[in-house]
């Protein structure tokens, strides 16, 4: 399976993702500069965290203009995978690529800490892997993930099973109704705020962020 | 417009003494006109030159087999790491811009640092920071400005490291009076590059275009290295638009801009431009280099309109490098610097007449000799005070406290608390490197795209050096090279940041040429040559100056990830061993500071070769599997560490219960004494006796004290007498404190 890893100025976390995704037996995974405006050859897009264009105007909001762009929409309008982790969730709710938001933390900090995720739905291209509510320690690092919808969203959200992942015991960001990540309705497109890249080797105090790599692979 | 004329007010208005303005005068065979006036005051600033402090660095010991660059030579030194690998590291100090705009102080610090790292052609991998501030405990003015500059601090490294993606993986925060009013903020950055690799910063190949890259210049940070060499005053604050402003974003093309750069080949030298700006790297590169530089300033890409070539030459402005590129090779900037929207302009060459030669157009604005600029400011030996004997701390006049309550009163001074409200603003995980979380003896760090371990740590007891520099600078190397040893690391070199007041006067010269050679003596005695740093001097507050705080940052290796120790217990069960003497000595104390007020008395002493035999015992445990966890007792002593060691374990703490005997130690005394070269260790049950009789075997002193539990609870049992804490009690006090004050 080869994936593409979306670099815009300012992502921060595109050698990690490529780090990790390179420790799998049977993924390949390759730069693609956010000028470019072909996925030709690529099975899966992971967009990374980061401070894409700074983070400037609101985050996300400049990177959904980049060329790339149009070809990530043209490839999840295909029924291709997209992985949005981070800066890449916010751009893929920018983008209209998934309902909702990331708004400031609760307390207006930024967050680097592991937190436990609970996995909602186990049924999905992203999850399948995982036993249905496991629990995962898997780091978050964000100033702004606090997950915000209107109530009507967050319904059929909850309705579709697009809640994926939901933060177990502590919220540490405020986000509505504990949500870590969802996938848009038709399960091909995945954004969450937490790292799974960065909990994929055991020096680094947890492994369970293979959990979602797995998954795309099997 | 015209320039002002050169008065003896605008010369002593640019920290120019009559004596220093004869010898511009002779350099130059005429009067310097406003502008090169401008350009020496800068260049030969403390911050630029050292001229106050360069005699005595030069005690330094700046060589060894591992040395590649050293310390001077280019940006920051460079440390072989084995197999074709290096790194460069360095520290620097941005304490008077953060005193009056912390975030946007704190935040150009941590950038200015990150491109004194790439511009050696290393890949940045991590970063570090030391501060220190006034007390945040109080309810007065003083304390709110303390927090309110914290507060910024934190966020603006934060902002900054985050942003750019290069995570602050540890460092140090110290609380004290002597730094109300006027706060450091020492950060460190690490990066990793091939041998083959290293940039150096000279202008080489006459007719080589010159090249300006990077974000445009404005008015920002104007003379700000003149401005760093002065004392703070109530009227500072007038001097913020000395202050650059930072843009991370920028920087972070910048890197990947000039790391592609580098690696196209067509670089013939590469400088950032930092403290004095475009001034500084033109003058420097072409010193370096042997030969002159000649730049018009029409080209210089501006943010602003009107500029005068005084603005253009003195602003600070952030995330600029200045390039001298192979002729033949502008293409290839072009093509880099277009694919990452970032502005360039050629905007000079380099000529063979030695000269910094600044044009307007065809208007000679500044004609300087480059070498006699850059690298012969006078240098000033200044008058040092009398050394006075420091009287060792009378114990009678110390009232022996109640253990009960002094131990929770320790952890909950925020010196010694946790540090978790820090370090959860930054990220400290990007780049899939910190294995150590931040708050154990050092952080560890795993350099993936060289498969090698690092270890590191920054240290300064600011207290010991008030009462003795000398001892309290050796003290600050032993204790950082502890640190590393405790986390499994062999240290291979230091950098320092020697924070001091005004040398113009004769006691804190006298405080800064005593650190200056405890620290060289300690570097000889732990083989860590100093690979460079920075000095700080002129950090007063309106009141007084600050403690002498000589930060020492120690960078070493761990051979194998199984050695990646760190501070916490592990497991209930566990026997708990101390390496090193039971100590004794309470002279500037944090017990003594923290629950008596005192700040008095000499410091511990130490003793080398006992401590480097302490260090060599505590690593062969650690390679031959024994040690679960090692922390040093430092500040708070054994009760501290042990404290800690409890309370550090990640989900619930784990308790203690200890018991010895003394030969007639109080128990303030035995609990809370700071002598030096002690570890903690903790090992299974099963290997006691192993450690024990391993340590006999080196001759190092060692003792069972007790074993980690699984009880709610810490108990120390000194000659006889029981000491009992509830952990939960010990564990609000220490992991609570700052974020409570902070949100108060």
């Amino acid at each position: 399976m080869k994936f593409a890893v979306i670099q815009f100025p300012g992502s921060n976390c595109d050698q990690d993702v490529i780090h990790a995704l390179r420790s799998f037996d049977g993924a390949e995974a390759e730069y693609v500069w956010h000028k470019s405006e072909s996925l030709d050859g690529f099975d899966a897009v992971v967009v990374p965290g980061g401070f894409s264009f700074g983070d400037y105007l609101r985050t996300g909001a400049i990177a959904r203009f980049s060329p790339i762009m149009k070809s990530v929409k043209n490839f999840a309008a295909n029924g291709g995978v997209v992985l949005g982790i981070c800066n890449g969730f916010q751009i893929l709710c920018e983008a209209g690529l998934l309902p909702g938001a990331l708004v400031r933390n609760r307390d207006l900090h930024f967050i680097c800490e592991h937190v436990k995720l609970r996995v909602e739905n186990a049924e999905t291209r992203f999850t399948k892997a995982a036993q249905p509510g496991a629990l995962l320690n898997i780091p978050i690092a964000h100033g702004e993930g606090c997950y915000f919808a209107d109530d009507a969203t967050l319904d059929e959200l909850e309705r579709n099973n697009q809640v994926l992942v939901r933060y177990d015991g502590v919220n540490p960001n405020g986000s509505c109704r504990n949500i870590a990540g969802i996938c848009n309705r038709e399960g091909n497109v995945f954004g969450l705020m937490p790292h799974p890249e960065r909990a994929c080797d055991p020096l680094l105090g947890s492994t369970d962020g293979r959990v979602i790599f797995q998954s795309l692979l099997s | 417009m015209s320039d002002p004329a050169i008065t003896p007010e605008v010369i002593a208005k640019h920290g120019i003494t009559p004596d220093e303005y004869e010898r511009i005068k002779s350099i130059l065979g005429r009067e310097p006109n406003f502008t090169e006036l401008g350009v020496f005051s800068v260049m030969w600033s403390e911050h630029c030159s050292y001229k106050n402090s360069k005699l005595e660095l030069k005690k330094f010991p700046t060589t060894g087999p591992k040395v590649l660059v050293k310390a001077g030579e280019e940006n920051a030194g460079v440390i072989d790491i084995g197999d074709g690998w290096a790194i460069a590291f360095k520290m620097e100090s941005h304490n008077h811009p953060s005193a009056v705009e912390p975030f946007q102080g704190a935040a150009t610090g941590v950038g200015g640092i990150i491109r004194d790292i790439f511009t050696m052609g290393a890949r940045p991998v991590f970063s570090l920071n030391s501060l220190r501030f006034g007390p945040i405990d109080g309810d007065d003015a003083e304390s709110k400005t303390n927090r309110r500059l914290f507060a910024g601090v934190v966020s603006g490294i934060a902002h900054y490291g985050n942003c750019i993606g290069i995570p602050t993986i540890g460092g140090e925060v110290y609380f004290d009076e002597s730094y109300s009013g006027n706060p450091l903020v020492n950060v460190f950055n690490l990066g990793i590059l091939r041998h083959e690799q290293i940039a150096r910063g000279g202008a080489v190949g006459i007719g080589n275009p010159v090249f300006y890259v990077g974000a445009e210049t404005g008015r920002d940070g104007l003379a700000g290295a003149a401005f760093a060499s002065r004392e703070l005053t109530e009227e500072s604050k007038e001097d913020r638009p000395a202050v650059q402003v930072g843009d991370p974003f920028r920087e972070k093309l910048l890197l990947e801009a000039c790391l592609e750069l580098l690696a196209s080949g067509c670089v013939a030298g590469i400088q950032d431009m930092g403290a004095a700006g475009l001034t500084c790297s033109t003058c420097e590169t072409a010193s370096r280099g042997g030969t002159g530089v000649e730049i018009d300033l029409n080209l210089v890409p501006k943010r602003e309109e009107g500029m005068t070539p005084y603005e253009i030459l003195l602003s600070e402005s952030q995330e600029r490098m200045l390039v001298i590129v192979h002729k033949g090779q502008e293409a290839t900037v072009r093509e880099i610097f277009e694919k990452w929207d970032l502005p360039y302009a050629q905007i000079g060459e380099v000529k063979d007449d030695g000269m910094m030669r600044v044009r307007e157009g065809d208007r000679v604005v500044v004609e300087i000799p480059a070498r006699q600029l850059a690298d012969e400011a006078p240098l000033y030996s200044r008058e040092a005070a009398p050394k006075r004997e420091i009287p060792a701390l009378d114990l009678a006049t110390v009232p022996e406290l109640d253990p009960l309550e002094s131990l929770p009163k320790l952890l909950a001074h925020p010196s010694i608390a946790s540090k978790r409200w820090v370090w959860r603003q930054y990220d400290h995980m990007v780049r899939l490197g910190a294995t150590v979380l931040p708050g154990s003896d050092a952080a560890v760090f795993v350099v993936r795209e060289a498969d090698k371990i690092l270890a590191a740590a920054t240290d300064c007891n600011a207290i010991y050096c008030r009462q003795d520099p000398r001892e309290g600078a050796r003290i600050a190397v032993a204790e950082c090279c502890r640190n590393l040893a405790c986390s499994g690391a062999v240290p291979l070199a230091l950098t320092d940041n020697l924070n001091f007041g005004n040398p113009h006067k004769p006691e804190n010269f006298l405080q800064l040429r005593e650190a200056v050679e405890g620290m060289a003596e300690a570097c000889r005695a732990f083989d860590t040559p100093v690979t460079g740093g920075n000095v700080s001097l002129y950090n007063e507050s309106p009141i007084a100056a600050i403690d002498p705080t000589p930060t020492v940052g120690v960078v070493g290796l761990i051979a194998d990830p199984k050695h990646i120790t760190t501070s916490a217990f592990k497991q209930a069960g566990d026997a708990i061993i101390l390496i090193g003497d039971l100590g004794h000595e309470l002279g500037a104390s944090h017990y003594l500071k923290v629950c008596h007020g005192r700040k008095e008395g000499a410091p511990p002493l130490l003793d080398y070769s006992h401590e480097i035999e302490v260090h060599n015992a505590v690593r062969a445990l650690i390679r031959l599997g024994l040690v679960r966890s090692a922390h040093d007792c430092s500040e708070g002593g054994l009760a501290v560490a042990v404290a800690e060691s409890c309370l550090a374990v990640e989900g619930a703490p784990l308790g203690a219960s200890l018991a010895f005997t003394t030969n007639g130690l109080r128990a303030d005394q035995a609990l809370f004494n700071e002598s030096q070269s002690r570890i903690v260790i903790s090992t299974t049950r099963g290997n006691a006796a192993a450690v024990l009789a391993l340590l006999e075997w080196r001759g190092v002193p060692a003792r069972r004290l007790g074993e980690v539990t699984d009880q709610d609870s810490l108990t120390i049992t000194v000659d006889g007498r029981a000491f009992d804490w509830k952990l939960a009690s010990l564990h609000e006090a220490w992991a609570e404190t700052i974020g409570r004050l902070m949100s108060s």
